[in-house]
């Protein structure tokens, strides 16, 4: 079995934090732990308390909205190296998505109170962790509108 | 006669094969009615098809450019193709082709490939595709990342299915939403192209492009961010082409025409107007 590493040489395998200096990632380290979900199992869903988000090492997530009366939709998937949750960062701090494991998946999370103090205790590693997760809410925005355009729908029949 | 007389005339075709692929998409296979040789045509270039008493279209080539069947995958969207769908083996149309300027398949051999396709758009990469399994060898790495609507709209699944099993080619499905029964990506094709989950050096990468223009801008700009310079990234991109010789004028885009000087453009080139909001 290989041997566990220390949480921060995890964070530096991660895409999100591999060119954060030593100090601030050990300093961030502190408020996170690793995770293993199985298939099926929930990262968090909506409404819950947003304390957390995920750095997925391994693995593919689901992100769904749940309708009444009918399958959940799945907007989004995540895989290695993708970031899931940023409503840690934005008040009231609750999921606006469902997140599901659809395989076996491993994943270190952060407290987001945690995290939400270390950045207000020091403002350099806030905006370290802020100028992160800008491209990443950036990027699935851009996402989302090019999905809201139904690009590949019948050219008579857009929405 | 002349070839540019011969362009304009139609030579008889008959369908030997009809294929429902999506709700409103058709696969016909062709044989010449005249009993001459197949049509020898380059990976991306396009046919006109025509119907006697009721027009003409342009369709890209979809088949495999080493067989002896040609090949075209069709969308009913409007008045020709909607006649055209209701058309079944044995019945006849007219071809004139083939058209156009093509992928440049040759030119990238040594590099590393990225394909990318979305919805229709993988029909007139599927003779690329076809052309390069055939020479493997002669390739680097070899992705294809394609996107379409929800998982009824994956054209050509089980060919994307057996693709997939090859151990010399990368390939990644995604759609823009699904229930929980689908297993695979859900988003937009540019987040596919990851050199987290495959690799490929930008600067000796050749990317070919074909879909809806709005996703081939994001996926031009996905490129670009990841260092793919604009000579290696090409496009196919789609007018309203009538003679397909470029002379009426129709698929003009600012100084090219779309039927002659395309559909195939590198980036580099057709970028001035790519932009262009009204041309």
């Amino acid at each position: 079995m290989e041997p566990l590493k220390p949480l921060d040489e995890l964070l530096l395998e991660h895409p999100f934090f591999a060119d954060m200096a030593e100090g601030p990632r050990k300093f961030i380290a502190g408020c996170g732990r690793n995770e293993v979900f199985h298939a099926g199992a929930y990262l968090f869903r909506e409404g819950e308390p947003a304390d957390r988000f995920f750095l997925i090492r391994h693995g593919s997530v689901a992100v769904e909205l749940h309708v009444p009366g009918r399958e959940p939709l799945v907007v989004d998937t995540l895989q290695g190296g993708d970031i899931a949750g940023w409503s840690w960062l934005v008040p009231p701090h609750r999921w606006a998505n469902d997140a599901r494991a659809t395989t076996l998946v491993r994943a270190i999370s952060l407290d987001g109170k945690c995290l939400r103090g270390k950045c207000e205790e020091d403002h350099s590693v806030g905006y370290e962790v802020f100028k992160r997760f800008i491209p990443v809410i950036a990027g699935r925005l851009s996402a989302v509108r090019l999905q809201l355009m139904d690009v590949y729908g019948d050219p008579g029949q857009r929405r | 006669m002349s070839a540019a007389r011969a362009a304009m005339l139609p030579r008889p075709y008959r369908i030997t094969r009809v294929r429902r692929e999506l709700r409103d998409v058709f696969t016909w296979e062709l044989e010449p009615a005249d009993g001459g040789p197949p049509l020898a045509y380059a990976p991306g270039q396009f046919n006109m098809l025509y119907l006697h008493g009721v027009g003409e279209v342009p369709i890209s080539i979809s088949g495999d450019p080493a067989g002896a069947t040609l090949v075209h995958t069709i969308r009913a969207v409007g008045a020709v193709t909607d006649v055209m769908r209701k058309l079944g083996k044995g019945d006849e149309i007219g071809v004139r082709g083939p058209f156009g300027v093509g992928w440049p398949v040759a030119e990238a051999e040594g590099s590393d490939l990225l394909i990318v396709a979305g919805g229709l758009g993988l029909a007139p990469l599927r003779p690329a595709i076809h052309h390069i399994l055939a020479q493997r060898a002669r390739y680097g790495s070899v992705a294809i990342y394609y996107g379409a609507r929800t998982p009824a709209d994956l054209l050509y699944r089980k060919e994307l299915e057996r693709w997939r099993g090859r151990f010399d080619l990368f390939v990644e499905a995604t759609v823009d939403a699904a229930d929980t029964s689908w297993a695979g990506r859900v988003g937009v094709v540019p987040k596919l192209i990851d050199p987290h989950q495959h690799r490929f050096d930008p600067d000796h990468s050749v990317a070919l492009i074909c879909g809806p223009e709005v996703m081939m801008r994001f996926t031009v700009a996905a490129l670009q961010n990841l260092g793919v310079p604009d000579a290696r990234l090409f496009v196919s991109m789609e007018r309203n082409m009538h003679c397909a010789v470029g002379l009426c004028g129709h698929c003009q885009l600012g100084p090219e025409f779309i039927c002659k000087d395309g559909p195939v453009f590198s980036f580099e080139r057709i970028a001035p107007v790519f932009h262009a909001r009204e041309l």
